[in-house]
């Protein structure tokens, strides 16, 4: 006797809910080994694996290093840069919890966790992603630039930025060194010049890597610095891996990719989603009751019943229901003496 | 050794798509996806005859 | 009562020692799970589908993520990208993956058409969400955790998802140090253990049973003519009792 069993008056008392209940089984019972059954599907799948790695391997396209990046792309690599500089790019304006920019935090309505949760990664890209990085740098035309710059007043500051903005745009690349029309830039020119030849020898990569530490293992700078260009977005895009065209599910070349996902992006591509400065806490919040409502399925009526209305049982018991309708029960047959 | 590690069909490459009204799904992805839906009917409808065929 | 050894020094069960913790504990287990419940050698005749082996492939590829897995980490996050061999161990990884999600939603499928959760089975339903969702996170660290240009990918987008929801500034998810730690340590366990206690709810409620059909026409609304508790079946059936 076991302790998991309800009286059963309490049982009774409780009205029967086909969708809910089900009355226990004392009919026959057939041999079946489990731990067989485990082995075999064991071998089953080593051998399922085996074969499928064999033949298809796994994709292992190389990571965009800054080095990489503002050789294939100088120009972007630049325009980049000074968006860190003067705080107006994509990680400068971010919010939490990167930078307490006001207005940037997502809500649905009063609700806001990620500005209450607020700034635990704090990062300052102008002296992370440019000055600390050219710092470092012994070039006496780089350590007079630097020494120029931070010496003037914000207002000149602003003036230079402005005008290098405007040059910049208009910057190419002949043989891969960056060429920037000549403008009213003060030194703004000579440090990112130098930034990108930095990044352009490697040293840039190691520099953001490992800041504070020999063993660098959080790649949180340099991967935001290249996420705020253009590059990377492009690669992603070729590869069919950008949000709008559902690249969540996708991977790199023609290999399966986490498929699972398909409702998670979904949502990304309707409206108000797909255009809401909020989409993304709009989608996990969508996401999140739609989980509760998977795990909850149990207790919640109607959607509870679709199994039985659906009638796909049938199908899976058809032996079981072949059985009863053919008269044959075994009840009592295995409850023994 | 090193040849008998390198991938029979290479899927690295230009991938495949599909576009059906406003989704998009790979086709690596709509193979995955299909062969489910094949195998849920199949696992419900192929016979089992695991109890030593008593029936 | 059933005794766990037959040695003279082994002692159980003795009046005095009934308010130890150690012989509650081994009470209440024993009591929801004895040996001839948590591992059986027959079903119930209605265990008759091939959609019923889909999660035991699941468990199955779950142990050969696990065992390649522990392959790769023998060498270190590095090895893969340099070496064939390793190459091979990463696909084998990967396709695990592939096929124990495959799996696993098969079976999900198959369960809710059963309506699995009926007759107190409703933990057993949860246990499996859950798992399911803890498998996605699982998965998701992985890839994270590639350190090549998907990983680079993948980690720029879905920081803007966490990060809406606050937990970003804990859940970094361009610290690939985090995330390999939150791969390799944390999530394992985690799926482990929401894996293990759903098989053991399993066995604890048995196999759900067919819903009940009158001779009206394949009427489901009927109630139980009695409420016996759940599963008698092994300490019932003498050996060579066939029917």
């Amino acid at each position: 006797m076991t302790t998991t069993a309800d009286p059963p008056r309490s049982r009774k008392a409780r009205r029967f809910n086909p969708d809910r209940d089900v009355e226990e089984w004392h009919g026959r019972y057939e041999p079946y080994d489990l731990i067989k059954e485990f082995l075999i599907a064991l071998v089953v799948v080593v051998v399922l694996v085996v074969g499928l790695a064999a033949v298809f391997s796994s994709p292992d396209e190389k990571a965009v290093t800054l080095a990489s990046w503002s050789r294939s792309d100088p120009v972007d690599f630049a325009q980049t840069a000074i968006t860190e500089l003067d705080g107006t790019s994509g990680t400068a304006t971010y919010g939490p919890p990167y930078n307490s920019t006001s207005g940037s935090s997502q809500s649905i309505g009063p609700f806001s966790p990620e500005s209450w949760v607020g700034v635990h990664i704090p990062i300052d890209t102008a002296s992370t992603d440019v000055i600390g990085p050219l710092q470092t740098q012994r070039a006496p035309a780089t350590q007079a630039a630097l020494q120029s710059y931070q010496s003037a007043s914000p207002a000149q500051q602003a003036q230079w930025l402005t005008a290098y903005e405007k040059a910049v745009a208009d910057a190419t690349a002949p043989g891969g060194t960056l060429r920037v029309p000549p403008g009213r830039y003060g030194p703004v020119g000579t440090m990112i010049g130098s930034l990108t030849a930095m990044a352009q020898s490697g040293a840039l990569d190691t520099q953001l890597l490992s800041t504070h530490e020999f063993y660098g293992t959080d790649d949180t700078k340099p991967l935001l610095f290249v996420a705020d260009g253009t590059y990377l977005a492009d690669l992603a895009q070729n590869q069919h891996l950008s949000g709008d065209q559902w690249g969540m599910m996708n991977e790199t070349g023609n290999y399966p990719g986490q498929a699972w996902l398909w409702l998670y992006t979904l949502w990304y591509q309707v409206p108000p989603m797909n255009s809401s400065s909020n989409g993304d806490l709009q989608v996990w919040a969508i996401m999140m009751v739609l989980t509760l409502g998977l795990a909850l399925v149990p207790f919640i009526p109607g959607l509870r019943s679709i199994p039985r209305l659906s009638r796909v049982y049938r199908l899976i018991w058809r032996q079981h229901y072949r059985e009863l309708a053919g008269g044959v029960r075994a009840v009592g047959a295995a409850r023994g003496p | 050794m090193r040849r008998m590690f390198a991938s029979l069909v290479n899927l690295n490459g230009p991938g495949h798509f599909v576009h059906w009204g406003f989704i998009q799904m790979s086709v690596a992805n709509l193979v995955v996806i299909g062969l489910m839906a094949v195998v849920f009917v199949a696992a419900i409808l192929i016979p089992f005859r695991g109890h030593g065929g008593r029936r | 009562m059933t005794t766990i050894a037959d040695k003279p020094d082994a002692v159980i069960d003795l009046p005095e020692d009934a308010h130890q913790l150690t012989a509650k504990v081994r009470h209440a287990a024993l009591d929801a799970l004895p040996p001839g419940r948590l591992m059986p050698d027959r079903q119930p005749a209605y265990v008759a589908s091939w959609i019923y082996v889909f999660g035991v492939v699941t468990v199955a590829a779950l142990s050969v993520v696990i065992a390649t897995g522990m392959v790769l980490a023998v060498f270190g996050p590095a090895w893969w990208h340099e070496s064939p061999t390793g190459l091979f161990v990463n696909s084998l990884h990967l396709w695990s993956v592939e096929v124990f999600f495959f799996a696993m939603v098969v079976h999900l499928w198959g369960k809710f058409f059963m309506a699995a959760w009926r007759g107190r089975r409703r933990a057993t339903w949860v246990t499996g969400v859950v798992s399911f969702v803890v498998s996605v996170g699982a998965a998701f660290t992985g890839y994270l955790s590639q350190q090549n240009f998907d990983s680079q990918w993948i980690s720029t987008q879905a920081k803007d998802g966490i990060n809406s929801t606050g937990a970003g500034a804990i859940f970094n998810v361009t610290n690939f140090g985090q995330m390999l730690m939150w791969h390799i340590v944390l999530l394992p366990l985690a799926v482990g253990v929401l894996v293990g206690g759903h098989i053991l709810l399993v066995r604890r409620r048995g196999v759900v049973p067919p819903f009940a059909e009158t001779a009206k026409k394949g009427r489901t609304d009927t109630a139980p003519a009695d409420t016996a508790p759940p599963f008698e079946p092994v300490e019932a059936a003498p050996a060579g009792d066939r029917s």
